[in-house]
């Protein structure tokens, strides 16, 4: 058994965990957390996409004892109250999103990738950025707009802060 | 349109809890003192259990019990059950093995649940799991359906001998013989049709909680129809009587029919909470298990004849099919192959003389049931490959050979049971070639052979048959149910309403598209609508939600009950108002007299209904009504899919350059909802005809496409933007002229993807998924 | 996941001594393989030591014509390293094709390397540029370091440090992806480097990465794509699958080959 502690959405948690226990399961079980989901065995889905210290991992395939002292933000932290990230509010208004397991995992990969990327995303890229997620419902075509249409409006809401 | 009613663009309510993190799936509810539970499985795919010694299991830190098939039977829980009887030709009732919750004397296909184990955590479960000591007798197994009733194969279940379960035909065999001996020319093909897995992205899940002082079950399931599921639970398996079993659906992460069956494993987390004093006992399956109990779809061989008058007219149509049931017939395993299949075998087109043939046969892999299409997807590729190879060897443009054929005026009886009522195939066809730019085909071609690259398009014209289903007819076929819906409308006091509904969401996005349509009806806002579903205790019964029928059938219901709400209603405005009830007119959320400017806000109506110190004489207070709808008819879908590919010769990789899907779905409540049906069953569709494909070794009955590091699923890049459009002829059988749209990609895109592919390469026929490796060897002659 | 202990070492030499008295240890770097591995049961190690915050295995520097990059950086810091793609573009364009974003974060070279999975995309660079290994006891040529699948030289209580790259001429990395995995069905390092020309050859063989001899000697004597036209692969040392048959996978080696001619220019 391992003693850790974490920030999960800038508060600080500690728990008693087994230390096989991986940090989706802490986040879920320990933490309550149950928007980070699992939806394979070999770490190619992406519905477990958190950040640990602001980039994406596959809580999947992350023991909780490796994010000891780390910072991990999941979907239930992404908005600043009722305002939602502008990825979250993307892909209400495209529709990228059906049954909603997958998009946990999506829009924290979505995150990510703007992040790295900014405004220069296209459709290509997107499509390509995405390989480690996967969605059966929505055939990724609206994903990708979503996505597309985030980044640019993220790209605008830097420019107008400068 | 309102901003809100039938026909808009509304974003969809449901999502604010989906992209925050606060979606309530099975997996995420804990139940206090909750246990978990692992299934030990069987390792062969066919074998005698000899002994099962859970001793030391049993023993195992953390384990609370560990429970076999034999205690099950011990507590006379019973088997599961196929709900729909198919009578072979000769008259014989099909001939259904067993299917025992947990395996006692045989297990059958490679994942059979042989004991569960329970412990307090999942990882002391699996643990455990692992110490249970189960004694084989390991038998020959039969994997290959082709093989299946030939004579010495290994036989899977006593009851069906040479494993056949029924031997079943549709249609009129001598007119068709008859027409075929007539034919100018005959066109021939042997097709198959890849086995696949759904893989909703959410992994089933069960708990089961037994309330030991109230004698009364709960069940939380990832299912498609709670009330399904809780009739077969009490009325076969024996749980406990409908009124001592709630059955909960919270969020559902997406079924594709996989979710519409009852299973094992729910069965079990029920009768494992009794067993063990109450605690509740949680089960979600990992995503190897998914694939080795799920229901798999599709898989079926078919010898198929067309014959053809001297003029391409299709004189008549001969098919052999195969179909794949797996170790177990499964809760509609039946239909699927029969009822949804090949009473679509005339497609769009105008054929005199159809005959089917269809042999179901069990093999020792995991069974087969409806997945996204059900039998619809196996009809519309057969038809679409004939059409299009019969074009090539008739020497025929594949666009006239179809236009010719064509059915032009409707209703139409097809010799297969199926009468359109309603379509316009030349519409969408045109539509899809223009936007396809099908006549530049040729120039950017030559551009792509100017890379190097083989270009090819393709076409599909499918028909389907939803909104199932009339309650007689689909009786008269031998269906155990009724496939009708219900719905209740509650109007509180306030002007709020609750809308209870049998119909299922997994993704659908009813709370949107249902709330919509009360919008258009009365006026309340969106945002003052409720969708309860999911929940026996809540909604009285349902049929859920498959077969792309909560439009359709669903919503229908819906339509009976704000009917009557309304009739209520303009009573008791017209006593309010002292105008006649016939002058009495909905708009906007008023109840006015019509030609007079006095009105009176829904709201007000509806208070006036609660306080009921104002009715009309004799008039019940309240404002709530039910209604129970079954439809008249399926409802015809139909659309031409256009795909455009290149293949690269030197690797057999295909790109898909462009898709144009054209589809006509009748009237449509929500059109960025029914896109995205579209979007995701093109990329399901594509999947099959280019990615996915259950493997097994065919000898050890091993499952080789196990995780996702085998089966490919469709990502991102392996799909492109797709280019999707509209026509529209009303469905008369229905109240809102609606069709379904929930399966149609599924079901009319493989067959476009494979004429492109063989167009562009060259070669009759490639089967699915048309991988790269099996493109590559069909260019270079090696296939 | 069986039970397991895990340990965190903060300085090489105290993951050295673990290694060396823990029972059945394994050595935890990006564990994108190894807890996947784990988590299927395949994998029991009663001890598992953390590498994943020794700042001494992590870090790229260029000097003297060579690049050195420590075991563990991420796949991530590789492909997005000004120096990398500046010195050695192939191997950073390599980096940004393995798994996908979540797993080139967490994922690193050593540990992929130590891993040998015989589809994995950093043996044949390893390979194909003819680098060294440099381990808490040695260092290994590359030439030396590949065993076959799953297999290298490195002995139990040895740990990967880093890995030294001679800057070469110039060098192409082209991949067939298993359309499932992802991993490579065939991936074909080719390099220009002073020893030579060096063809590195993954995800294909039935042995794991190896040379391509034949083809080696061709680009020797004409570098160019069409000098690897009359070659055919021998496919009876080649992988079979349900994904593509050995033929199959002979023809990927040698198109994958000549698209990293014309990529190296």
């Amino acid at each position: 058994m391992a003693s850790i502690s974490m920030t999960v959405n800038g508060k600080s948690v500690t728990g008693t965990v087994e230390d096989r226990t991986l940090l989706v399961n802490f986040i879920r079980e320990n933490v309550g957390l149950t928007g980070t989901h699992v939806g394979c065995d070999t770490s190619q889905c992406g519905a477990c996409v958190v950040h640990v210290d602001g980039i994406a991992v596959k809580s999947c395939t992350m023991l909780a004892v490796q994010a000891d002292g780390r910072s991990v933000t999941t979907i239930e932290g992404l908005a600043s109250g009722d305002q939602l990230h502008p990825v979250q509010a993307a892909f209400r208004e495209h529709h990228g999103l059906q049954c909603g397991f997958c998009t946990p995992g999506m829009i924290m990969a979505a995150v990510d990738m703007i992040n790295r990327y900014g405004a220069n995303l296209d459709e290509a890229t997107i499509r390509h950025e995405l390989e480690g997620n996967i969605c059966r419902c929505t055939g990724y075509h609206n994903i990708v707009k979503a996505i597309q249409a985030a980044a640019n409006e993220m790209a605008g809401l830097t420019q107008a802060a400068e | 349109m309102g901003v809100e009613g039938i026909g808009a663009r509304v974003t969809r309510k449901e999502d604010k809890r989906f992209i925050t993190g606060k979606g309530r799936y099975t997996d995420d509810i804990a139940l206090k003192d909750m246990t978990q539970a692992v299934f030990v499985r069987s390792p062969h795919a066919h074998a005698k259990i000899l002994s099962i010694d859970v001793s030391k299991a049993k023993a195992a830190p953390g384990v609370v019990d560990v429970l076999t098939g034999a205690d099950l039977a011990g507590d006379k829980i019973g088997g599961l059950i196929c709900g729909w009887m198919i009578h072979s030709k000769d008259g014989t009732p099909m001939k259904a093995g067993a299917h025992p919750a947990i395996a006692f004397d045989k297990v059958r296909h490679v994942g059979d649940q042989v004991a569960v184990v329970i412990a307090e955590t999942k990882n002391q479960a699996r643990d455990a799991a692992e110490l249970v000591e189960v004694e084989y007798e390991v038998l020959p197994a039969i994997i290959d359906l082709a093989g299946a009733t030939a004579p010495g194969a290994p036989q899977v279940h006593a009851e069906a001998p040479n494993n056949l379960i029924y031997d079943w035909e549709i249609g009129d065999k001598a007119a068709t013989d008859a027409a075929l001996a007539s034919a100018a020319r005959i066109v021939t093909m042997d097709i198959v049709n890849n086995r696949l897995s759904p893989n909703p992205m959410e992994p089933r899940s069960a708990i089961g909680s037994y309330d030991e002082a109230e004698e009364h079950f709960t069940l939380y399931n990832t299912t498609q129809n709670p009330h399904v599921a809780r009739l077969v639970l009490s009325a076969f398996v024996g749980i406990a009587p409908e009124h001592k079993l709630r059955v909960v659906a919270p969020d559902v992460g997406g079924g594709f029919g996989a979710k519409i069956f009852i299973y094992p494993e729910e069965t079990v987390a029920l009768w494992a909470s009794k067993r063990i004093g109450g605690r509740p006992v949680k089960w979600t399956a990992d995503r190897t298990e998914a694939f080795l109990t799920d229901c798999h779809g599709r898989d079926h061989v078919t010898h198929a004849e067309m014959g053809f008058d001297a003029n391409n007219k299709i004189v008549g149509f001969r098919v052999h099919t195969i179909a794949n049931l797996g170790a177990y017939m499964s809760t509609f395993s039946s239909s699927v192959p029969t009822y949804l299949y090949a009473t679509l075998l005339s497609g769009q087109y105008d054929i005199p003389a159809i005959h089917a043939n269809v042999e179901a046969v069990y093999t020792n892999t995991v069974p087969v049931d409806a997945y996204r299409g059900a039998g619809r997807p196996e009809a519309t590729y057969l038809l679409e490959r004939m059409m299009e190879t019969a074009a090539r060897e008739l020497g025929e443009d594949p666009v006239e050979l179809r236009r010719k054929n064509f059915i032009t005026s409707f209703p139409h009886q097809t010799p297969v049971i199926m009468c359109y009522d309603a379509g316009d195939y030349e519409a969408h066809m045109s539509k899809a070639l223009e936007a396809s730019d099908y006549a530049g085909f040729a120039a950017r071609k030559a551009e792509s052979a100017a890379r190097g690259k083989l270009r090819g398009i393709g076409l599909s014209c499918y028909i389907e048959a939803c909104g199932i289903a009339p309650s007689q007819a689909v009786g008269s076929l031998g269906a155990g149910v009724g496939l009708w819906e219900s719905a209740e409308v509650r109007v509180n006091p306030v002007g709020s309403i609750e809308i209870l509904t049998g119909s299922h969401s997994h993704g659908q996005g009813h709370e949107t598209t249902f709330a919509q349509l009360v919008n258009e009806r009365l006026g309340v806002g969106i945002n003052n609508i409720q969708i309860v579903h999911g929940d026996t205790d809540k909604v009285q019964f349902g049929m859920g939600t498959y077969g792309s029928r909560s439009g359709a059938v669903g919503m229908s219901a819906i339509v009976k009950a704000l009917d009557k709400v309304e009739a209520k209603a303009k009573k008791i405005a017209a006593h309010l108002m002292e105008a006649s009830e016939a002058d009495i007119v909905i708009e906007n959320g008023e109840l006015k007299v019509a030609g007079t400017d006095k009105k009176l806000p829904f709201f007000q109506v509806a208070l006036a209904a609660y306080t009921a110190h104002n009715l009309p004489a004799g008039m019940e207070p309240g404002l709530k009504e039910g209604a129970f709808y079954d439809p008249s008819n399926f409802t015809f879908p139909s659309g031409t899919y256009v795909c455009e590919v290149e293949v690269d010769p030197e690797t057999g990789k295909v790109e898909i350059m462009q898709f144009v899907a054209a589809d006509d779905f009748g009237n449509i409540i929500n059109p960025m909802i029914v896109e995205g049906q579209v979007h995701g069953g093109l990329a399901q569709g594509i999947g099959q005809a280019l990615l996915e494909g259950v493997s097994y070794d065919t000898e050890s009955g091993q499952l080789l496409t196990g995780s996702y590091m085998d089966y490919t699923m469709p990502r991102a890049d392996d799909v492109p933007s797709f280019n999707v459009m509209h026509t529209k002829t009303v469905c008369p059988g229905n109240p809102l002229g609606m069709k379904g749209c929930g399966e149609a990609g599924a079901i009319g895109s493989p067959p476009a993807v494979i004429n492109a592919i063989t167009n562009a390469i060259g070669v009759r026929d490639i089967s699915m998924p048309a991988t790269p490796a099996k493109v590559w060897a069909a260019i270079h002659g090696n296939a | 996941m069986y039970q397991t202990t895990y340990h965190r070492p903060s300085s090489l030499s105290e993951a050295t001594s673990l290694l060396a008295s823990a029972s059945e240890a394994k050595l935890l770097a990006g564990g994108q393989t190894l807890i996947p591995t784990m988590k299927q049961r395949l994998a029991a190690p009663s001890n598992l030591i953390d590498l994943g915050r020794l700042d001494e295995l992590k870090g790229i520097t260029v000097s003297g014509g060579t690049v050195t990059i420590g075991a563990g950086t991420t796949h991530y810091a590789v492909s997005t390293s000004a120096d990398v793609k500046s010195a050695i573009p192939a191997l950073a364009k390599l980096a940004s094709g393995i798994g996908d974003p979540h797993v080139r974060y967490a994922g690193t070279i050593g540990g992929s390397v130590a891993n040998d999975d015989p589809a994995a995309d950093y043996p044949s660079a390893v390979l194909g540029l003819g680098a060294t290994v440099v381990t808490n006891k040695r260092e290994i040529a590359a030439d030396d370091f590949f065993l076959g699948m799953f297999t290298t030289a490195l002995e139990e209580d040895e740990i990967i440090v880093k890995f030294v790259f001679p800057v070469p001429t110039k060098a192409a990395y082209a991949k067939f992806a298993n359309p499932a995995s992802r991993y490579a069905m065939a991936g074909v390092f080719v390099a220009v480097t002073s020893g030579g020309v060096r063809v590195a050859v993954t995800g294909a063989g039935s042995n794991g990465v190896f040379r391509w001899a034949d083809a080696e000697r061709a680009l020797a004597a004409n570098f160019s794509a069409s000098a690897l036209d009359g070659l055919t692969v021998d496919s009876s040392e080649l992988l079979s699958d349900i994904h593509g048959d050995a033929a199959y996978r002979a023809n990927l080696v040698k198109v994958m080959g000549k698209r990293a001619v014309t990529a190296a220019g």
